[in-house]
């Protein structure tokens, strides 16, 4: 492999215009596991979901595929906030999270991703709109504008969430339910409603991060799968609940992955965020009460 | 029952219903009966770490892809007599699961089940890029036609399978009775408690994992012979992750039992179905299974049971373990 | 006579917030300690701390003339030191006869003590708490009171040098209050330490040789009972109660 300057700053750019978009990808969890302690490892089927809602609406009323998800957001909302209530019941109140609730999400994500290979097929499917094609060509740097405008996009999400979460009430009583819900009970805030209002917002981030995905690359349905390992990863490495930790974890492991992809093949690329995890997971310290 | 009474038990109805399928003289019965038995093994497996100790597993497919690797490595040197290949499959799949259990297992139990899934795809990733066992490409393993006096290889190769699983459920059993199981029992039930109460929850943890990867590395070692062509997409499938959760928590997480029953009935659902309908339409029927039961009979078709004999206070199950189908800690 | 339980000079904080500073305590075999306390003073942080659930970051703890540091929980227990949980934590999955075998499997019979019938211990066990009626049944049957008494069995059931009793008694009558002091009377006579960490002042004060008092992660008295009630400090602290 030529070692060249140029091709090292591209892959490094192309790393962080990427890793803003894993940071979008990861918001939700960074909402459901690193606040609510939710271990929703079918967030990115949702994720997919969001492509295929995207990419029907685009294919077949012609609306800008973001403009589409942003949309129907509200739908995700709601399909976050039904899950959470059954998930609240079913396992919550038990006290039996750990294994069922795995279990659930697990069987979510089989479930979700079985149902669109039966009707969407494995093909690959994309979108169409008038930034995907152009590449921004800015010295030595190539921007494909298909990557940049998601990036763009993605930022202006984690920077909207981060304001709700730390500025509005809502945001700061899910903030606080992490914390300590009889504080908030006493308040005279219902935590279970504040927890299903995160979690619907999860979800909700789950529709726009697809049709972020969908505008960067072609998806089929087992795409979600390399995402699990990021998602998690990412929101591990940025501190659990933390927005800000988040966009930083996610743009270095964009740009791991993408020199190892220029330098070393592709093939490699799934590893880097695994192992990333694997490394962060067996290097915390040691300790019965995790984190 | 003592346990070598058990095993012999075991043996002669897994005996029986061997000769049966030999007198049915259809091949059809063989090949559909392995998928099953090889299920009953996984299940086994993940329970003993994932319903005895609660720790979930989503790696179950890696550590079966070792097994499988493992004997393609050795078929390419020299190939060995299958009962050898499994005896190095389990080897090989338990040191790995001891490494992983040593790096995760001090976590808590959501952070391990996260690890198992990195782990799944690290490994797949290096096969793929291992060409020695053929990488993406994948590697063809030849098996021999027919084996005498059995007939058909794949006769052989699901006698094989019959023993593990023999093997897998007697070990299962006996663990659960042991001491062993009742220090599996707290570490499931509350850790904290358990150390406090002077059981060594790491040092359990490990056995856990090595016991539950080698039985899962076991089932993977005859699989190349099985299917003659090993690529790691079919080696390190997702299926085999789903199947062995769904199977134990459909069947009843707290008793050997459970997975048992999981195994046969989702594993024969699953034939019949790919056989009649698709084998897409298969994963979607696990997959609502799996939730379906998970939500509304948290302790399986084993708790169900239970559930109905409670008046009975010697029931099938004995005195020892009536309390064993709690649902979770007390409000 | 050596002590059995040495803290010097122990430390704790949760990030920015002291939880213990400078704790130092001793206590002989054979004494009945009592711990008291409000609310938020350390006191359960003090016994995680002693028992390996937490790490202090400051200080030592020595028991029976070893240092406790690195030992894990577990080895702790096996070394002859039991506690009871301030929320009951049972193993829910298990009869209340199986909770108490646990201990006699792991703690008991790792210092190679195996009792020839490991179930007779078990029920005589639950006898000395009044709960062998219910030796089959789970946890989750169980009253909150009588969860207390089974965290009591389930720690005596490692039969323990030193045993800290964390809140035993909250939610109990008149008469079972005299009931578990009377055990733990009894157990003391058999040579276990015990250590009560109780809001009940009538039985500290009736039970305890010692008295010692935790106010914001200090310990600002250490002495006889009615000595220590008369302290100022301690009086201030609990005017408020």
């Amino acid at each position: 492999m030529i070692f060249s300057f140029d091709l090292l700053i591209n892959a490094i750019v192309s790393g962080i215009l990427i890793g803003a978009f894993y940071a979008a990808a990861t918001a939700g969890v960074s909402l459901s596991f690193g606040i609510l302690d939710i271990v929703n490892i079918a967030h990115p089927a949702f994720i997919i979901l969001g492509s295929y809602v995207a990419y029907v609406v685009n294919a077949g009323l012609g609306v800008d595929p973001i403009l589409a998800s942003i949309v129907v957001t509200p739908a995700f909302y709601a399909l976050g906030a039904g899950i959470y209530q059954i998930y609240y019941v079913s396992f919550e109140k038990r006290g039996q999270e750990s294994l069922r609730g795995l279990a659930f999400f697990f069987g979510l994500m089989f479930i979700t991703e079985v149902a669109l290979v039966l009707y969407f097929g494995v093909d690959y499917r994309y979108v169409e709109a008038s930034y995907i094609g152009p590449t921004w060509h800015f010295g030595p740097l190539d921007m494909p504008l298909r990557i940049l405008v998601p990036c763009l996009v993605s930022l202006i999400l984690i920077a909207v969430l981060q304001l709700v979460l730390t500025r509005s009430f809502v945001g700061r009583a899910i903030m606080a339910v992490a914390q300590d819900q009889l504080a908030l009970r006493l308040m005279a805030v219902d935590p279970i409603r504040i927890k299903r209002i995160a979690f619907g917002m999860s979800i909700a981030t789950a529709s726009l991060a697809g049709a972020f995905l969908i505008v960067i690359q072609p998806v089929e349905p087992s795409v979600g799968r390399e995402y699990i390992g990021r998602v998690f990863a990412i929101c591990v490495l940025g501190g659990m609940g933390s927005l800000p930790g988040a966009l930083i974890a996610a743009m270095l492991i964009g740009i791991f992955e993408s020199l190892t992809a220029t330098f070393y093949g592709p093939s490699w690329a799934p590893a880097v965020s695994f192992g990333f995890l694997l490394l962060t997971l067996a290097v915390r310290p040691a300790g019965l009460l995790g984190r | 029952m003592r346990s070598d009474i058990f095993f012999l038990i075991c043996l002669a109805v897994g005996g029986a219903a061997f000769a049966g399928a030999m007198a049915l003289d259809n091949d059809y019965v063989f090949f559909a009966g392995y998928v099953v038995l090889q299920y009953v093994v996984l299940s086994t497996a993940w329970n003993i770490l994932g319903g005895y100790c609660g720790y979930v597993n989503f790696g179950t497919a890696a550590f079966f892809a070792l097994g499988a690797y493992s004997t393609v490595a050795i078929h390419k040197l020299y190939p060995l007599p299958i009962p050898l290949l499994l005896v190095v499959g389990g080897a090989v799949s338990g040191l790995v699961g001891l490494i992983m259990g040593y790096l995760t297992l001090r976590l808590r139990d959501a952070f391990f089940a996260i690890a198992t899934l990195a782990l799944a795809v690290v490994l797949q990733t290096l096969i793929v890029n291992w060409d020695y066992v053929g990488g993406s490409r994948g590697a063809f393993i030849v098996r021999p036609e027919v084996i005498a006096p059995l007939g058909n290889y794949v006769r052989y190769l699901c006698l094989i399978m019959l023993l593990l699983a023999v093997a897998a459920i007697t070990s299962a059993r006996l663990i659960e009775r042991s001491r062993l199981g009742y220090g599996f029992a707290t570490i499931r039930d509350d850790e904290l408690a358990a150390e406090a109460s002077g059981v060594p929850t790491l040092r359990l943890k490990l056995i856990a994992t090595m016991i539950s990867g080698a039985f899962m590395g076991m089932a993977g070692a005859p699989f190349p012979y099985y299917i003659g062509y090993v690529q790691p997409s079919s080696a390190f499938g997702l299926d085999y992750a789903i199947n062995s959760i769904a199977m134990p928590l459909i069947g009843g997480t707290t008793t050997w039992v459970g997975p048992l029953i999981g195994a046969i009935l989702l594993g024969s659902l699953q034939q019949i179905v790919t056989v009649t309908i698709s084998s897409a339409i298969n994963l979607l029927i696990v997959g609502f299974l799996l939730v379906g039961f998970v939500i509304v009979a948290p302790n399986g078709i084993v708790g169900l049971v239970r559930g109905f004999m409670q008046h009975k206070p010697t029931g099938l199950f004995g005195r020892r373990r009536l309390g064993v189908n709690a649902p979770g800690p007390t409000p | 006579m050596t002590a059995l339980l040495e803290i010097d000079k122990l430390g704790k904080r949760f990030g920015g917030f002291v939880a213990l500073e400078n704790i130092s305590l001793t206590v002989g075999p054979g004494e009945r300690v009592g711990l008291i306390g409000p609310n938020g003073s350390g006191k359960s942080t003090l016994v995680n701390c002693i028992c390996g659930t937490l790490r202090n970051e400051a200080g030592s703890v020595r028991f029976d003339g070893h240092p406790l540091e690195g030992a894990s929980t577990h080895q702790r227990t096996r070394r002859g030191l039991a506690r009871t949980f301030q929320l009951p934590r049972p193993f829910a999955s298990l009869s209340l006869l199986d909770n108490m075998r646990v201990p006699l499997l792991y703690a008991v019979g790792a210092r190679g003590r195996r009792h020839t019938d490991i179930e007779a211990r078990c029920v005589e066990l639950l006898r000395e708490v009044g709960l062998e009626s219910k030796a089959w049944r789970l946890p989750r049957d169980l009253t909150q009171v009588e969860m207390r008494k089974l965290e009591l069995a389930r720690a005596m059931a490692a039969e323990p040098k030193l045993l800290i009793a964390d809140e035993s008694m909250a939610g109990l009558t008149p008469s079972e209050v005299e009931d578990i002091l009377a055990l733990l009377r009894r157990l003391n006579t058999e040579g276990i330490t015990i250590i009560l960490i109780e809001h009940i002042m009538r039985a500290v004060m009736s039970f305890s040789q010692r008295l010692v008092v935790l106010v914001s992660g200090r310990k600002i008295a250490d002495g006889p009972p009615d000595e220590v009630v008369r302290n100022p400090e301690v009086e201030s602290a609990y005017l408020g109660q």
